[in-house]
């Protein structure tokens, strides 16, 4: 790999966010999942828990798996900007300018990538702290001390979720070589999901549980996964391919 | 300041570019002209390192297409005004300018001051908070202007600078071309809009995968289509035509009254085919050389190259 030029990089990343925020539609798709999950859920187990009488350990298992939605999340909003990021450029005619500049593939491939990360990652955090807060806030009373933070939390949160979001970056790319429109970019990307929903229902039917030793497999799998889906989507970056064979 | 030597590029079977030869000094302006598929953004992209060639060899300022590390060098050094202006339309005219000088890693005291020019000098300044996207064609076209000028490159490739302008716009672009020209910049100009290339170009080339003709629209008008005299008399007889044959010119074509006779030089020959004329009792409405355009020049050889 070149060296990179970090301001290029930069560059790069702050002038693809500067185009989402006014993008109001990305806007909304980034800020309402991860409102109605780190709001909606709390609120849920408010409701159970000072109107059903359901013991209070039963509830356990159910806030642990409520964790994985965040997977889920940062699995599917950077499908939305990373669509908009590299299809946008194309539709919008702004690759060959960009491409003639002296950044290397890699410099544009990264901004992009992290122009798509950063801004997910953040709202992760955000909305993680505040069903936190409001999930301890909602359960103190019964529980008796605060089960959130726990360490199957913080793995999604610090781990599970950033590489889940690489991935769907990635695939987001490698996607965007082959497709002319935003929209259609962002439904073949949806497939990132399935996976994860799939992990999810596997959990719910008890056949695996979310536990930190699961939590760090998924991990290690999403790692993977990310290192094979990063190769792809280099070799795709590249400004002759960009050029002549992305449609 | 760019050296182009047989450079050849195939995408599979279709030769885009072939065995492609030739020299622009410094400060010229040379147009490329040929139709579409002809392989003229092909060139343009393979000088600006953007997509690689398969064979041959390219020089620019020194830098050679061949080194990876020149690519770099040679990106620094030219600006590139593709067909589609690709701004981004969601980011105001000053940001276009700031984003792309910032890659050009332009100081930013500079950065500033370039901007400020560029824009004034194509009269944007008062737009410059402005949102491209609201921007006619015109204002586009001078923005990406203004966007392939803001660090200062030695070299400029303008591929197809005025289609789909109208005419307003496009004596804008072609007055400012012109300007940048006496600037002494070196400009590559992609076109088939003959009259622009007549007007604003140094030398021409005429591609069509490989280069069919070169030299000042001039030198191409005289070497491509020779000289022709045109004589209009009150009627073209047998006898005329005899007695022009007669002085060695064979090749003459008759429209009604008109003929065009092919001469090898009018100074010396025509004289002589008016007083053939005269002596077969025809009578000489008007005579005069016949100067053909580029455009006479480019589809004579495009057709004879089909």
């Amino acid at each position: 790999m070149s060296k990179l030029n970090r301001k290029n990089v930069w560059t790069i990343t702050t002038k693809d966010i500067g185009l989402f925020i006014k993008k109001k539609w990305i806007l909304y798709s980034a800020l309402i999942l991860p409102l109605i999950i780190s709001i909606g859920l709390p609120i849920i187990v408010w409701y159970i828990v000072n109107h059903r009488a359901v013991p209070i350990q039963l509830l356990f298992p159910v806030f642990t798996a409520f964790s994985f939605f965040f997977i889920i999340l940062s699995a599917i909003i950077p499908t939305v900007i990373a669509s908009y990021s590299f299809v946008g450029e194309k539709t919008e005619k702004t690759l060959e300018p960009l491409l003639a500049t002296p950044t290397t593939d890699d410099e544009i491939l990264l901004g992009k990538s992290l122009a798509a990360f950063l801004p997910v990652i953040l709202m992760i955090f955000l909305s993680a702290v505040i069903f936190m807060v409001l999930m301890d806030i909602f359960t103190f009373a019964k529980v008796g001390y605060l089960f959130f933070p726990n360490w199957i939390f913080v793995i999604i949160i610090l781990l599970d979720t950033p590489l889940a979001c690489v991935m769907s970056i990635e695939l987001s790319v490698i996607i965007s070589s082959r497709v002319n429109d935003i929209r259609s970019a962002q439904q073949l990307a949806s497939v990132v999901l399935v996976p994860f929903l799939l992990l999810y229902l596997l959990t719910e039917f008890s056949v695996i549980t979310i536990d930190v030793n699961t939590m760090l497999i998924i991990a290690g799998i999403l790692a993977l996964i990310d290192i094979f889906l990063f190769l792809i989507s280099r070799a795709l970056f590249r400004r002759e391919e960009i050029l002549t064979k992305w449609k | 300041m760019i050296k182009i030597e047989n450079l050849t590029k195939r995408f599979g079977n279709l030769i885009a570019v072939d065995n492609l030869s030739l020299q622009i000094e410094e400060g010229e302006v040379f147009g490329l002209l040929g139709p579409n598929g002809a392989g003229k953004t092909t060139t343009i992209r393979i000088l600006c390192s953007l997509i690689s060639k398969t064979s041959g060899t390219a020089i620019l300022n020194g830098l050679s297409i061949d080194n990876k590390k020149d690519c770099l060098e040679i990106r620094k050094t030219i600006g590139l005004l593709p067909e589609n202006v690709g701004l981004y339309e969601g980011l105001s005219a000053y940001k276009n300018l700031d984003f792309f000088a910032k890659l050009y890693q332009c100081p930013e005291n500079e950065r500033k001051e370039r901007i400020e020019y560029y824009l004034k000098m194509l009269d944007l300044w008062g737009k410059k908070d402005v949102t491209v996207g609201t921007f006619s064609k015109g204002m586009k076209q001078k923005l990406a202007i203004a966007r392939t000028l803001v660090h200062e490159p030695k070299i400029l490739f303008m591929d197809e600078p005025t289609a789909n302008l109208d005419p307003e716009a496009t004596k804008m672009v072609r007055d400012f071309i012109l300007d940048l020209k006496k600037e002494k910049r070196t400009i590559f100009l992609n076109t088939h809009m003959l009259d622009e290339a007549e007007r604003i170009c140094d030398r021409v080339g005429i591609l069509n995968t490989h280069l069919i003709a070169i030299g000042s629209p001039d030198e191409l008008r005289r070497s491509l289509w020779g000289k022709k005299t045109v004589v209009m008399v009150d009627a073209v007889t047998d006898r005329i035509l005899k007695g022009i044959k007669s002085l060695g010119f064979e090749k003459i074509v008759i429209d009604n009254n008109k003929m065009t006779i092919d001469v090898n030089d009018p100074h010396h020959d025509n004289p002589s085919i008016i007083r053939t004329i005269q002596d077969a009792g025809g009578q000489i409405q008007t005579i005069s050389d016949l100067v053909p355009s580029l455009e006479d020049v480019y589809l004579k050889e495009i057709r004879r190259n089909e």
